[in-house]
């Protein structure tokens, strides 16, 4: 129960993450992916962050634990063509609307019409991906 | 340049990266959200342990919404249809891919996983091609 109550604290400090920085918002996601536009950096600078702390902290949190005793579920880093055209399906739809999954959750909060009608559609692609094609396969991530 | 924001960035960065990190050590996981979706709604053996994550990011949503609404000032200028459409591709892609934002970009690349690297660059490449087409030419440069 404590690990379920810090659990749901972390996903609020995600969020708070997420808010400050304004990858909230998805005007800010597109200022960043249009290239061609009033270009703004931000969300570059955001990855620099969260890859900065979270590089030597996993290689702690990982080396502390003596070998053959952990419980970390890690995926295997598969290196496949689902990858590829994976990436690339889920790379244009955040480029379409400037939501990509973790920012349509925390912004559901302003009620908006359009984040509601998107989080839809992502559920609904990810359901379709899971029951339609019959080789589906999941990793970790 | 001029709607450039270095320092929220950095420190909202810095606290993704932090609960990530926490959620690690706590969970023994990969703070990968796309996952944590499609375990609630196909119902797998992770639920609870991401649905509480889940229920958290929108509470913090809430918690935005009251101290600090410019972050939920939210404006979507494409038809809804389009809108609809973006979300199952985001929802289909990020399956197929095994990873969205958080999952490849952050935690897979702070890792050092090959295919975490080459999944992050492939999506912000087609994503930068999908928007500047998209925005540039059709909708108008996004004002942030």
């Amino acid at each position: 129960m404590i690990s379920k109550f810090f659990t749901f604290c972390l996903g609020f400090c995600f969020a708070i993450g997420l808010g400050i920085s304004q990858m909230t918002r998805p005007q800010k996601i597109l200022a960043f992916l249009d290239l061609l536009g009033n270009w703004d950096p931000s969300l570059l600078v955001v990855m620099i962050g969260a890859i900065g702390v979270y590089f030597p902290l996993q290689k702690c949190i990982l080396g502390s634990f003596p070998k053959g005793e952990n419980t970390f579920l890690l995926p295997k880093g598969e290196i496949s063509y689902r990858l590829f055209i994976g990436s690339a399906i889920f790379g244009i739809g955040w480029g379409i609307v400037g939501f990509c999954p973790g920012p349509s959750i925390t912004s559901l909060a302003s009620a908006h019409p359009k984040v509601i009608l998107f989080f839809f559609g992502l559920i609904l692609g990810m359901l379709s991906y899971v029951y339609i094609p019959k080789n589906s396969k999941e990793s970790d991530l | 340049m001029e709607t450039f924001t270095p320092f929220s960035a950095l420190a909202g960065g810095v606290i993704i990266g932090l609960s990530s990190a926490a959620m690690l050590y706590l969970n023994g996981r990969i703070c990968g959200i796309s996952g944590m979706v499609s375990d609630l709604v196909t119902f797998h053996k992770n639920l609870w342990w991401s649905g509480f994550f889940l229920l958290g990011m929108f509470s913090g949503g809430v918690f935005l919404r009251i101290i600090y609404p410019f972050a939920l000032d939210i404006e979507i200028p494409i038809p809804s249809i389009l809108v609809f459409f973006g979300g199952i591709l985001v929802g289909f892609g990020t399956r197929m891919g095994g990873g969205c934002t958080s999952g490849h970009g952050v935690c897979g690349v702070g890792m050092g996983y090959k295919a975490s690297m080459i999944a992050t660059f492939v999506f912000v490449f087609f994503a930068m091609m999908t928007a500047t087409l998209l925005y540039h030419f059709f909708v108008g440069d996004p004002r942030p």
